[in-house]
């Protein structure tokens, strides 16, 4: 055992030094994530007040809520944002439980199974270029429709993206949900004892659908609860999504938050602090209507289950929850098409479904411009995955070593990025930091996706980490191998494949980062979606159809290396196929 | 049953009690001498994982014990697992999926032997001595449970422990297996001179090693 001590006493200040780190990850990692909701909550409170003495701004009161009541149509801005936020979460949340329901167990199943991560990844700008491309006067339904069933020869006049009531901003919200909330679901399933709750319903004669909503929901929601908060406060809050599809005269509460700060009258920013609390505001109570819903709706279920009727007839539905999944992807993918045609057509009359020509000509002229915003956008991705998947796994780590329980206080911080309106903190930041005169760069910007970013990785990579066999590392233990030996040579290597699959979704998240690349890189940081959202103002279709393509390709190579680098690295080893 | 002296080559269990919540699930009081091999048996829920992770340094915080480890008569209940110098080998082989059989091998061997063709020759030997020759490269998943046995044995051997505990090791293996790989497991295992504790509930395990026969709970 001598030699054996000896190289253990050289490698033990440097393990101790890691082991010290290791402890304080979880607090660190909160930092990171937390510190700048907190800070900028509190940038924006002052400002909302009447409190920014670097505008000049030193007496504090309500004159600042005032002013923001009494700007034009904005009951109706409030309004919009309220309905469309609670629309499409109720009828997200809706198709996604129907459709498990109706489908747990079917082929069907496996297919959508196998659709939602890439549906997953296509930034909500994209899905909703895609879906105004799809549904405008002049789209590609209309288009097909016409002029044979119309007896439109030219595009009709009426608003379909962009309408007032904000029925396109419900569905292209609703399009982009379905997909995530469906997820989330899934990974819920296992631990409801889904199947068998199921079946005991089935064999008691209730139709598929019945046996599911009563036996397995009330079990599962409680495992859903938080991403379906997180689908309520971002829909009611989306900046991008409602800048391409909600109608503009007057547009909801957050475009007009965003179009307020960045007017050149400074004034206007401390309209926009107390826009931004009002927003804030309106989400909390969203979300305590919505506890409200939950309640009276779990009373309606029990009384609906005591009465005994079995729903046998339920086929139609099953039919038409499918179908509505459907929907949702076909909206997405042939959206997606649909940008890629126009960045390759030339001249395209309206009633024709196809270009009567298709040309590279948009591609050779704007193709160039796209590498500086491209090469942002990967460096931004890269930096900020690479770093929420290292605290993830450190994190991770230390509650594996020192045997702490995830609790359910640790999944709420967790949350808390994706519950606060971006609007709210990202203000309060962006105003103290021109206040204070920071250097803008890329630094603050990686630092504001890493909030965002964290979270998905670590959702991503906690279910598997947590299901890793432990018998592999006391197999390893038992060999003599101390516990950085068991993470870097037996564990890090077989979840390969999950840790670069959250990697991908820390990224895709990082790509589809809208407002928090605008206001802190005070508009000097340029990614492929800011440059495609800028767009939605001017309508050059070629130009929204190239930016629009680039921006969903964007996440695709690290999915790709997610797929393709653990099954090369380990395509002789049949083993870790089963693993995952 | 006195408690033992602390000699070399001995893994003792000095009066060795664990209890959950008040509730007493192990205690005994037994020692091992080199190349012999103590049987704890009983049914399952009898304690017998317990004290296998007391001995591994794996018992959850909730877990109290008192009493001592003792091997080479050195107490080791305070070192972590890769501390212990005691070797495992589970129910399942647990082979690592992601390595090959022979970098399964070379991940117990020590790191002090340092020479490329020297750890590839004891590699080499190990596989030799299982009758797996020519099978480093091999995809572990592609081995016969039997195969696979004796990989997992190996590999525990060349990380040289000074003693190894068997968790029903050959309970997976089918009959006419089992009697040759437990055979092939006692026989190496007193070659190599190390005190071995079988946690089982199979009787003709019990009977094959040969040694003392304990249950987990063996109060006075």
């Amino acid at each position: 055992m001598g030699s054996k001590a000896g190289v253990a006493a050289s490698g033990s200040r440097f393990a101790a030094r890691a082991e010290a780190g290791l402890r304080l990850a979880p607090a660190f990692t909160l930092l990171v994530m937390l510190g700048p909701v907190a800070a900028g909550i509190l940038g924006t409170l002052g400002p909302a007040f009447g409190w920014l003495p670097a505008l000049g701004a030193d007496t504090p009161g309500l004159a600042t809520f005032k002013a923001l009541l009494s700007e034009p149509g904005i009951g109706i801005s409030i309004r919009l944002s309220l309905v469309t936020g609670l629309a499409a979460t109720a009828i997200s949340l809706a198709i996604t439980l129907l459709t498990v329901a109706a489908l747990q167990g079917t082929r069907v199943f496996n297919v959508i199974e196998r659709l939602l991560s890439p549906l997953l990844a296509v930034p909500h700008a994209a899905a909703a270029y895609g879906l105004a491309f799809l549904i405008a006067p002049s789209g590609w339904i209309a288009r097909l429709l016409s002029p044979w069933a119309t007896g439109w020869e030219r595009p009709p006049d009426i608003l379909t993206a962009q309408d007032p009531a904000g029925l396109a901003l419900i569905a292209g919200l609703v399009v982009k949900e379905v997909p995530f909330l469906l997820l989330m679901t899934l990974a819920a399933l296992g631990q409801a004892d889904a199947r068998r709750r199921r079946l005991a319903g089935l064999c008691l004669g209730y139709g598929p659908i019945a046996a599911w909503f009563y036996g397995v929901l009330p079990g599962l929601y409680a495992q859903i609860r938080l991403p379906v908060y997180a689908v309520l406060a971002y829909s009611m809050s989306t900046v991008e999504v409602a800048m391409i599809l909600g109608p503009t005269t007057p547009a909801p509460l957050s475009v007009r938050l965003v179009d307020w700060m960045n007017d050149p009258d400074l004034a206007l920013r401390l309209v926009a602090a107390a826009g931004a609390v009002l927003q804030m505001l309106l989400v909390a109570g969203a979300l305590i209507l919505w506890r409200f819903g939950e309640i009276a709706t779990a009373r309606l279920g029990r009384r609906c289950a005591a009465s005994g009727r079995r729903f046998g007839g339920d086929a139609w539905l099953r039919v038409g929850a499918g179908s509505l999944a459907a929907l949702c992807a076909a909206a997405v993918i042939l959206g997606i098409a649909g940008l890629a045609l126009w960045s390759v057509a030339g001249l395209w009359r309206f009633p024709e479904a196809w270009p009567d020509t298709l040309t590279l000509r948009s591609w050779a002229r704007h193709g160039e411009g796209l590498l500086a915003p491209a090469g942002t956008t990967f460096l931004v991705g890269i930096a900020s995955a690479a770093i929420a998947a290292l605290l993830a796994i450190a994190c991770l780590e230390t509650e594996y070593r020192y045997g702490q329980r995830p609790t359910s206080r640790s999944l709420w911080l967790l949350y808390t990025p994706l519950l606060v309106p971006q609007t709210g903190f990202l203000f309060g930041l962006q105003i103290s930091a021109s206040a204070a005169g920071f250097e803008r760069g890329l630094l603050p910007v990686i630092a504001t996706h890493l909030v965002f970013v964290l979270p998905y990785v670590f959702l991503s990579l906690s279910g598997p980490w947590r299901a890793w066999d432990g018998r592999q590392g006391l197999a390893a233990a038992c060999l003599g191998a101390s516990p950085w030996r068991v993470l870097l040579a037996v564990r890090l290597p077989m979840l390969l494949a999950p840790l670069l699959t959250a990697f991908a979704v820390g990224f895709a998240v990082s790509v589809g980062q809208y407002l928090p690349t605008l206001l802190i890189g005070a508009g000097r940081v340029a990614t492929l979606t800011t440059e495609a959202v800028a767009l939605s103002a001017g309508g050059d279709r070629r130009l929204i159809g190239l930016y629009g393509l680039a921006q969903a390709a964007a996440p695709l190579p690290a999915f790709a290396l997610a797929l393709a680098l653990p099954a090369l690295l380990f395509r002789h080893r049949r083993g870790m196929t089963v693993a995952q | 049953m006195t408690t033992a002296a602390p000699a070399a080559g001995h893994l003792v269990l000095e009066n060795l009690t664990v209890s959950l919540a008040g509730e007493r699930l192990v205690e005994i009081d037994a020692a091992v001498g080199p190349g012999e091999i103590l049987t704890v048996m009983g049914p399952s829920g009898s304690g017998k994982s317990t004290l296998l992770a007391a001995i591994t340094g794996t018992l959850a915080p909730a877990f109290a014990m008192t009493g001592r480890v003792l091997l080479d008569g050195a107490a080791i209940s305070s070192r972590p697992t890769h501390r212990r110098g005691i070797g495992l080998m589970m129910q399942d082989d647990v082979l690592f999926p992601h390595l090959s059989v022979g970098a399964n091998l070379a991940f117990g061997l020590s790191a002090a032997v340092r020479s490329t063709e020297e750890r590839h020759a004891r590699v080499e030997a190990a596989l030799a001595a299982a009758g797996l020759e020519g099978m480093a490269a091999r995809d572990p998943a592609t081995l016969s449970g039997g195969q696979r046995s004796r990989v997992a044995l190996m590999r525990a051997l060349l990380a040289e422990p000074h003693a190894i505990l068997l968790d029903e090791p050959f309970s997976k293996l089918d009959a006419g297996l089992r009697a040759q790989i437990r055979g092939f497991t006692f026989d190496q295992i007193r070659a190599a001179g190390l005190p071995a504790m079988l946690v089982t509930h199979d009787q003709e395990d019990a009977a094959a090693a040969g040694g003392p026969i304990l249950p987990p709970r063996s109060a006075g």
